[in-house]
């Protein structure tokens, strides 16, 4: 009867008389200890002290806090402090501490807690939309186990929403008030194989290098993405090729992807942004990562990946694009405003240029719109894809009512 | 005779081929070497071969690369019997960047010219329209190891030689001197000053009120052509492009800003941002070949490329001298790589490419020029008009005949 148990809060109850094995309520379970006596609470293996409401909401919303003010922290300059994949997978950690520790009852509520805890995590980093796409998708997932619970099928569930589509009316079911039992232990679960999906995801897109890639290739990347590292990296195993690398000013990833892909002996340059097009009559192949994939198929991509898209068109050089599935987001590009974000200008034009900085503006934009007209593959966990085919890819992963968090 | 180091890269042209590449202005030797030193020419064989420097992307490997940190006179002893001190002091100025720019460098290298035909003597039993030409071939085949040829340049020093050799052999060395001098005096005002004058009316004509005007790097024409426009009250605002390694835009940046015009200032990769608020692009040019491609600044033709998809258009401005005879069609054959150390950046502490040497498989390419197609540029403007791209060798033809 001593500590919290913060992690999973999965209490197992080995007890002979309930022989009750799977995850509580937390209400539930302080109800039933006060109908125990402390001889039973021997037999607890993990062991779970009654708690006052308050606590437990303290200690998630502590959690949530602080997941958020990194949140906030890490959207400076160069790139994210920590990549997409980690930021993606604590979130989905996050979602699952939620559902496990906060008061729901059934899974209306929960999906309210969320959503609600959603728009809070994207209104702290905007451009961070893996957060944002990580909700949906467990929003979605919440409805699936529901749907599952009721007994209706999926495929009945397709039907229906085609048969919605046709009728336009009637609400969504019955605004999932329905209590179930398991439903909690379901949601769980099938954001633990969310989890595991999300971490096999550069493996996945790794492990389809060799289809793409041929020998004496000359393949041109710009910046850092670890997607497009592993890619290559996997590639360099059997195959022979060169690398092009341009740097990506200000910020230069590019000079950390050129020495961590030639310490596994790829043959590697780094080349300048302003020399793009002049290098690319050469080069057979473009092979970016992305921040987003948004929904049009289009992409918002570290900024010079236009420039380089409009090169590779120009040259009819295709332009694979290594993206999880993760990153798709059910966005739109939509004004400039709303679109770009911005870091300090001084990266552009440092203070020692002194006298001219009070006179001059000075941008540094960090993304670029890239039309999905200049893409021709992209590659991700599930296999490779058009970017026509994105739309179909989005409506698997999210429901249509969850686009508006 | 001077005897020559062992040679250690392989492919320098043999000086005879300089002589001829000098003829046709072309800019970096483009033939692959057959090397021994048996064979050199009598005018270079007091120039050392200046070392390539570092691992050369294998795309390059027919092009020079050179440090900037081994000026060339501190591998090599020259005795100044051999070389003008003006010519050294001129091949340092250009290997550490200190002169840049195309006509910038035409200007000097005439100014050294001068000073050089000021203190020539003709020896007994010499011509002096024969001897001064070979008096300048060692001249220029030092300036060309300092640093390429610009084709600037090229035009320029052929110009020297026909005046050198049209001298009649019956005049005076004071009246020969004389009149070089004011050759080349006239050669400057007419090709380069006036010129930049006339160009800035032509283009003055094509900014209106209210436009908001593109340029990249540091052109002394453009940033000319911009000066005068607001001094005759045309309402622009100007957009700089700048590009890592060399920044040359934060010059142009501050001649701009000093002379009051509003700026705003982007690096190469903001470039998609910022063309939407763009309504004209005024890019400087090196050279403009005879198939009509723009031989530029590397990024230039990234600028067109971007520009043309968003429909604005391109005016490239530049001086009838700069035109050359040679063609080309991409950025490969004929280019200059710069000192591949200036990729170099130190960010919050960490150099990541500081030991780039001695990694076997990594490669720095520092690329100066690259070649516009004529499809992204809309007008050329000249001293002797406005044309569209593909009228150079029209132009070209018609300078021929004049001379």
């Amino acid at each position: 009867m001593d500590g919290w148990w913060g992690c999973y809060n999965t209490v197992l109850i080995a007890d002979k008389q309930q022989k009750k094995s799977r995850i509580h309520d937390p209400g539930e379970v302080s109800v039933w200890f006060r109908k125990c006596s402390s001889v039973q609470n021997q037999r607890f293996t993990e062991t779970l002290v009654k708690m006052p409401g308050a606590d437990k909401e303290t200690d998630l919303s502590e959690r949530i806090e602080s997941f958020l003010s990194e949140l906030k922290r890490c959207g400076s300059g160069a790139g994210s402090l920590r990549g997409s994949a980690e930021t993606a997978r604590e979130t989905t950690a996050l979602l699952r501490r939620i559902t496990a520790q906060a008061r729901w009852s059934n899974a209306g509520d929960l999906m309210e807690i969320i959503r609600k805890e959603g728009r809070r995590m994207t209104a702290a980093q905007p451009s961070e939309t893996t957060v944002g796409n990580m909700v949906r998708r467990v929003l979605k997932i919440i409805r699936e186990e529901y749907a599952r619970s009721r007994g209706s099928t999926e495929e009945a569930d397709q039907q229906e929403s085609l048969h919605k589509l046709l009728t336009s009316g009637g609400s969504s079911e019955d605004n999932f008030r329905q209590h179930f039992a398991h439903l909690k232990a379901n949601i769980i679960e099938a954001i633990n194989e969310l989890l595991t999906e999300l971490e096999g995801t550069t493996d996945n897109i790794s492990m389809q290098a060799l289809e793409h890639i041929h020998s004496n290739e000359v393949i041109m990347t710009i910046g850092r993405s670890r997607t497009v590292e592993a890619f290559l990296k996997d590639a360099a195993r059997k195959r022979k090729f060169h690398v092009m690398v341009a740097e990506c000013a200000p910020f230069c990833q590019g000079h950390e992807m050129a020495t961590s892909l030639s310490k596994e002996d790829i043959e590697t340059t780094v080349i300048p942004d302003a020399a793009i097009f002049a290098v690319m009559s050469r080069v057979n192949k473009v092979i970016i990562g992305t921040q987003t994939v948004l929904a049009n198929g289009g992409l918002r991509a570290v900024n010079g990946t236009h420039t380089l898209a409009l090169a590779a068109k120009h040259h009819s050089t295709p332009l694979i694009v290594c993206a999880p599935m993760f990153k798709l987001s059910p966005q739109f590009p939509n004004e400039e405003d709303t679109f770009h974000k911005f870091v300090s200008p001084h990266e552009v034009l440092p203070f020692t240029e002194g006298e001219i900085l009070s006179k001059v503006n000075a941008h540094c934009p960090l993304f670029d719109y890239v039309p999905p007209e200049l893409i021709t593959l992209f590659i991700s966990n599930i296999g490779g894809n058009a970017p026509s085919y994105i739309y179909r890819l989005m409506s698997e992963l999210y429901h249509p009512e969850d686009h508006e968090l | 005779k001077k005897q020559h180091k062992k040679n250690k890269k392989d492919d320098r042209g043999p000086p005879e081929k300089e002589k001829e590449k000098e003829k046709a202005s072309v800019l970096a030797p483009s033939k692959p070497a057959t090397q021994s030193p048996a064979h050199k020419g009598t005018a270079s064989k007091y120039v050392p071969l200046r070392s390539d420097y570092g691992y050369k992307v294998s795309l390059f490997s027919h092009l020079h690369q050179y440090s900037r940190k081994n000026p060339p006179t501190q591998q090599i002893s020259i005795p100044a019997t051999v070389i003008h001190p003006s010519i050294v002091r001129l091949g340092l100025q250009y290997s550490q960047g200190i002169i840049a720019g195309s006509n910038a460098r035409s200007v000097a290298l005439l100014h050294a010219f001068k000073q050089v035909i000021q203190d020539y003597s003709t020896p007994p039993n010499e011509e002096l329209s024969r001897d001064l030409v070979n008096k300048l071939s060692p001249y220029i085949s030092f300036l060309s190891q300092c640093r390429p040829l610009s084709a600037s340049m090229g035009n320029a020093i052929k110009y020297i030689k026909k005046e050198i050799s049209n001298i009649p052999s019956q005049c005076k060395e004071e009246e020969a001197k004389r009149r070089l001098q004011e050759c080349i005096d006239s050669y400057i005002n007419e090709k380069i000053i006036l010129a930049s004058e006339a160009i800035s009316k032509y283009a003055i004509e094509k900014i209106s009120d209210g436009d908001v005007i593109l340029v990249y790097g540091c052109s002394s024409l453009v940033n000319h052509i911009l000066c005068e426009a607001f001094e005759k009250q045309r309402k622009f605002r100007v957009i700089v492009v700048d590009s890592r390694p060399r920044l040359e835009g934060r010059e142009a940046l501050r001649r701009l800003v000093k002379k009051g015009i509003r700026c705003t200032y982007v690096l190469i990769s903001a470039l998609s941002y910022i063309l939407p608020e763009v309504s004209k692009v005024f890019l400087g040019a090196h050279a403009l070949l005879a198939n009509g491609y723009v031989m530029s600044r590397v990024g230039t033709s990234q600028i067109a490329l971007v520009a043309k998809a968003y429909n604005v258009p391109v005016l490239v401005c530049c001086e009838t001298y700069k035109f050359c005879e040679r063609v080309q069609t991409d950025s490969f054959e004929s280019n200059e790589l710069d000192d591949p150390d200036d990729l170099i950046v130190t960010r919050n502490g960490k150099t990541h490419l500081e030991n780039w040497q001695t990694v076997k498989s990594l490669g720095l390419l520092n690329l100066v020029y690259d070649v516009t197609p004529p499809d992204f540029v809309d007008l050329v403007i000249t001293d002797l008009g406005m044309i569209p791209c593909t009228s150079v060798p029209v132009v070209l033809r018609v300078k021929n005949v004049d001379q």
